[in-house]
């Protein structure tokens, strides 16, 4: 089976498995359309110059740079949204035109329904100590202030009684994991350590979007993985809406519910991860994915067919499950295996289909 | 083909040799042009600058009025307002609340005592760098104390604490608003940069006529002195703020003032912490100079040390800055290496009521116990005899011998150079300067080098200019010959790096009277006492240069030499040297700014050149002359430092090194 049959297969079928229901009817709280930041014009030169029809060539004539070129996306309640690019491909700056720490020079955007390309300075102040949180590649800990007054900090500011930040500062101590290391210095701590902190300070006010920079690319691979676990534990508890910017695939295909792609400042495709390897926009996607293994982003729900009503023997496998994840199962199979959630039989795997996914069989 | 190429390189060099030959021909056979000899200046183009500087200064401080009162009454109360708070610190560190005078001085109140400040002192050092700095500390204010220094070191630790207030605060502001907006940040820099090359009298000249006599005259000098260097760092640090931590703050709903105090500004402190160093460095050096306009201290007895000649007292006095200089950089050094190295929560700083206690204390109990308050007289020691006997005894045995040195240097090397120097034609040095910068960088320079030469001439101080010029440059000819090969030899022995390092620090942090003593003591007044003083003053970043351009030329690149077969002198010469030739430039660079800058301080001991003229006009109240004659010093450093730099940049470029 090739991959678009694989996808055609999962859409065929007419079975969209309950996550993926629930997130259709979830709504929109970050919308974007026809961002564009070009450093070195305002918007003023930006329109005279037609800039939304110049070629980079062009815009190196006129002594620009176009980091984020065209920039349209919805991201949903709820969702993990991750942003991934080679370096210098405009992640932050794209992250820094939602957070408006710089002002796009065309587009729109708006959260929660509410134009913010063109917020007052009140309002902005108003977002960010509501609504937004912020997670740091360097960590951008306040080198003066122990880890305790670091995470109570966006409160301290806000003029929030001391008896409550510190209260609320406790509470996420608890929640990184940093107990006893209350009082310590962000020189005193370790690079993961400094991250969890990191993490705690940009929840303290309970935003509705969190947004995360490359957070973990300057940390090592397993301090690396044991935050990733972190981040989707939080999620899966505290349910906020997450946008994450990685340079690395794995992390990407690993945490994220949609990626979009960025090159050279062009969002090139936006997808969920298997979308992204069973049916990659162009080349640059396709050699950007080429080495992730199939069975490692593909779900037991995406090629499973219709529950049939008989009793099938042997374990079952749940929807949810990735196909690597499963693999020994499978092989062990005799036969098809039952798809379970919540206890009741949803669908079937075919065996052969899925030691298909195993093998990495694709075009 | 390769000579021809060779010379074509040189061309623009031998063009210009031709023509200097050419221009001194004609000059030296008197011939004339438009009826005026070439060789001096024409009268006619001489113009009264001093004159109209002065005029506008006294038009600005005694006729110029603001609503009724004229600058001068503004700045004269002025000056009674500050003086204000610098006597009360001086009563508290210093002299106690006295009432009367002479028989009838009568004491209401003790100032804190010497016992509760030097604890207080030795705990911080020890909080802040431990048993060393503790030891330093203590030994230090022991010595104070015992010489019956004491008092005097308070007065003018007073006046660094007021100074350090004022300019730390003032430049922190001019910082922060240069921060903000990019246009203060230009007007702010182009005034600092001139302040900076401006010589340290010259500031005493204009706040005498509008403060008068007195602490807060040299307050405001010396405010005005240690201004740049807070303005720089502030910038620089807060500049240097990662980027990251600033979006946070934003991120984390700061408002703009919020950013600055909460966020900015701490994360900051470990580069301020350095700036202030600076200023308390540059502070010191400046109200020891400011004695001269009434600041009193340390600063006062070594002046007067010096007129009576009075070589033991000047040194005991001069030793008590030294001390004073050492704590206060060593201690502020201390405090930014804590803020860099990050805060540890183990370490806490000792309770600010444990250092009240132990100053109180001592305090209290000095009422019964007075040797607190004051060590008693009888029981001080002095080294003053010491010194006198050791300098009569070198005086005794070496006489000769040093005689010798300073006549023969004086009458065959120095005097002949002075007199070429100063009846060296204008035309042709400005042409020579003018073809110069020509070469090295290009129009633009050489119409900014010339133009600053001929504000000499037309100034009327041609001849003080060519005699700073002379002493100036025997100073760096001296401080080069023994400052390279002593670089050259720490450079090549790393043991050493580290204790040259502490002294070449200790040494910059000496201020600049200092330098005097020992020359005045072997040598008496003149030109090779001078020359001495300065020479001692600008050997530092001599050395420092020479072991920092030896020691950055890259490992690989020797390594490729010595694989070559170079023997240890060729890869000095082929590889060494030329790599680190830009580096060399700069420190030469340094090495006249430092010498430039401590010609006015070595007219006290009798020189004749631009600093005399600065010092004189200093005694006798002449603003404009004071103003003019330190204009033409910064012109000279001016001139120097913009031909150094270009020909460093004009060799890093051709190595393809970067700075
Ligand atoms: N402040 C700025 N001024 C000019 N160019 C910038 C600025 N910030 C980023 N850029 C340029 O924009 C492009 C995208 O940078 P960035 O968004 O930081 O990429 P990424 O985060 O994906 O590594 C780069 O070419 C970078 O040089
Ligand atoms: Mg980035």
């Amino acid at each position: 089976m090739t991959n678009a049959s694989v996808l055609e297969m999962n859409l065929a079928g007419g079975h969209l498995s309950a996550p993926a229901a629930t997130q259709e009817a979830r709504e929109t709280i970050l919308s974007v359309s026809g961002l564009w930041k070009v450093f070195g014009a305002s918007e003023k030169e930006f329109n005279q110059a037609n800039g939304t029809q110049l070629s980079d060539e062009e815009f190196a004539a006129h002594g620009w740079t176009a980091a984020v070129k065209d920039a349209t996306f919805d991201v949903k309640q709820g969702e993990i949204f991750v942003i991934m690019g080679l370096s210098g491909s405009g992640k932050s700056t794209l992250i820094r035109s939602l957070t408006r720490l710089n002002t796009p020079t065309a587009g729109l955007l708006e959260i929660d329904g509410q134009d913010i390309t063109h917020a007052t300075p009140d309002k902005l102040l108003e977002l960010r100590r509501k609504s937004l949180g912020m997670v740091f590649q360097n960590f951008a800990l306040l080198p003066n202030r122990t880890v305790e007054s670091n995470i109570s900090f966006p409160l301290e500011i806000q003029g929030i009684s001391k008896e409550d930040y510190s209260a609320r500062a406790q509470e996420l101590v608890d929640l990184v994991g940093l107990r006893g290391r209350e009082d310590h210095y962000p020189a005193e701590l370790s690079g993961g350590q400094q991250q969890r902190v990191g993490i705690a300070r940009s929840l303290a006010t309970n935003p509705k979007i969190w947004v995360l920079d490359e957070p973990f690319s300057a940390l090592d691979p397993l301090i690396r993985n044991d935050l990733q676990d972190e981040v989707l534990r939080l999620q899966a508890t505290l349910h906020k809406t997450v946008i994450f910017i990685t340079h690395d695939l794995d992390e990407a295909m690993k945490i994220a519910d949609r990626i979009a792609i960025m090159e050279n400042g062009r969002i090139v495709q936006i997808g969920r991860p298997e979308e992204l390897i069973s049916a990659p926009a162009d080349d640059y996607v396709k050699r950007f994915v080429s080495k992730v293994p199939l069975a490692k982003v593909t779900r037991v729900k995406h090629i499973m067919s219709s529950a049939s009503t008989q009793d099938l023997p042997g374990p079952s496998v749940s929807a949810n499950d990735t196909i690597a994840e499963i693999g020994p199962l499978i092989i062990d199979a005799g036969t098809d295996i039952p798809v379970t959630e919540d206890g009741k039989i949803v669908g079937v795997l075919a065996k052969e289909r899925a030691i298909r996914v195993l093998a990495g069989a694709r075009d | 083909m390769i000579k021809a190429m060779r010379f074509a390189m040189h061309t623009p060099w031998l063009v210009f040799v031709l023509l200097v030959l050419v221009l001194f021909a004609i000059s030296s056979n008197s011939v004339s042009l438009f009826g005026t000899n070439l060789r001096s200046i024409p009268e006619f183009m001489i113009l009264p600058l001093s004159d109209w500087a002065g005029n506008a200064l006294n038009w600005f401080a005694r006729e110029a009025s603001i609503g009724s009162l004229t600058v001068q009454t503004i700045t004269r109360n002025f000056a009674e307002l500050v003086n204000w708070p610098i006597t009360a610190l001086n009563m508290l560190l210093a002299d106690g609340i006295v009432t009367g005078a002479g028989f009838n001085k009568h004491q209401l109140m003790p100032p804190l005592s010497w016992l509760g400040l030097s604890s207080a002192l030795v705990l911080y050092s020890y909080f802040l760098g431990g048993r060393r700095l503790a030891w330093l500390s203590a030994i230090g204010t022991a010595y104070l104390v015992f010489f019956g220094l004491w008092q005097h070191a308070m007065t003018t630790l007073a006046s660094v604490i007021m100074c350090v207030i004022v300019a730390a605060g003032l430049g922190l502001f001019i910082g922060i608003a240069s921060y903000r907006a990019e246009k203060v940040e230009i007007a702010s820099r182009v005034v600092m940069n001139v302040m900076q090359t401006v010589p340290i009298f010259s500031y005493l000249v204009p706040t005498l006529l509008l403060f008068g006599y007195g602490p807060s005259a040299a307050l405001l000098a010396t405010v005005l002195y240690a201004l740049p260097p807070m303005v720089h760092a502030t910038v620089l640090a807060l500049k240097s703020v990662p980027t990251e931590i600033r979006e946070y703050g934003e991120i984390a709903g700061s408002t703009k003032r919020q950013l600055l105090w909460k966020v900015e500004l701490p994360a900051a402190l470990p580069m301020l912490t350095v700036g202030l160093n600076q200023v308390v460095m540059m502070s010191l050096n400046m109200v020891i100079i400011a004695s001269m306009i009434g600041a009193g201290g340390l600063g006062y007895d070594v002046l007067r040390a010096l007129r009576r000649l009075d070589i033991g007292g000047g040194l005991e006095a001069g030793m008590g800055i030294v001390v004073l200089a050492v704590i206060l950089d060593r201690i502020t050094q201390a405090a930014a290496r804590r803020q860099s190295a990050g805060l540890n929560h183990e370490v806490r700083s000792p309770r600010p009521w444990l250092y009240l206690l132990i100053i109180f204390g001592a305090t209290g109990a000095s009422f019964l116990l007075p040797a607190l308050q004051f060590w008693p007289e009888k029981m001080m020691l002095s080294t003053a005899p010491f010194w006198n006997e050791s300098i009569s005894f070198i005086n005794q045995h070496f006489f000769d011998q040093m005689e010798a040195l300073r006549n023969f240097s004086l009458l065959h090397i120095m005097n002949p150079f002075r007199d070429f120097l100063v009846e060296l034609p204008f035309v042709l040095v400005l042409l020579t300067l003018g073809g110069i910068a020509y070469v090295l960088s290009g129009i633009r320079l050489a119409a900014i080098v010339m133009g600053m030469t001929a504000f000499i001439a037309v100034s009327g101080f041609w001849e003080a200019a060519m005699i700073s010029v002379y002493l100036t440059a025997c100073s760096v000819v001296i401080a080069v010959l023994i400052g390279f090969p002593f670089g050259v030899y720490i450079a090549s022995s790393p043991r050493l790096l580290k204790p040259a390092s502490l002294l070449l620090d200790t040494l910059q942090t000496l201020p600049t009277f200092i330098y005097l003593l020992p020359a005045v003591m072997l040598f008496r007044n003149g030109d090779f006492s001078a020359l001495i003083a300065i020479a001692c003053y600008a050997i530092a970043p001599a050395i420092r240069y020479t072991i920092h351009g030896l020691r950055s030329v890259p490992e690989s690149r020797i390594e490729a030499a010595i694989m070559a077969g170079c023997t240890p002198t060729q890869v000095f010469r082929h590889v060494k040297i030329p790599s680190a030739y830009p580096t060399l430039l700069l420190g030469l660079n340094q090495t006249i700014m430092m010498a430039l800058s401590m010609l006015v301080i070595a007219a006290l001991v009798g020189t004749r050149d631009l600093g005399q003229e600065v010092y004189i006009a200093l005694t006798r109240a002449e603003t404009g002359n004071g103003i003019i004659a330190g204009l033409g010093i910064a012109a000279i450093a001016l001139i120097s430092d913009s031909l150094l730099k270009a020909w460093a940049a004009k060799k890093q470029h051709q190595l393809g090194v970067k700075p």
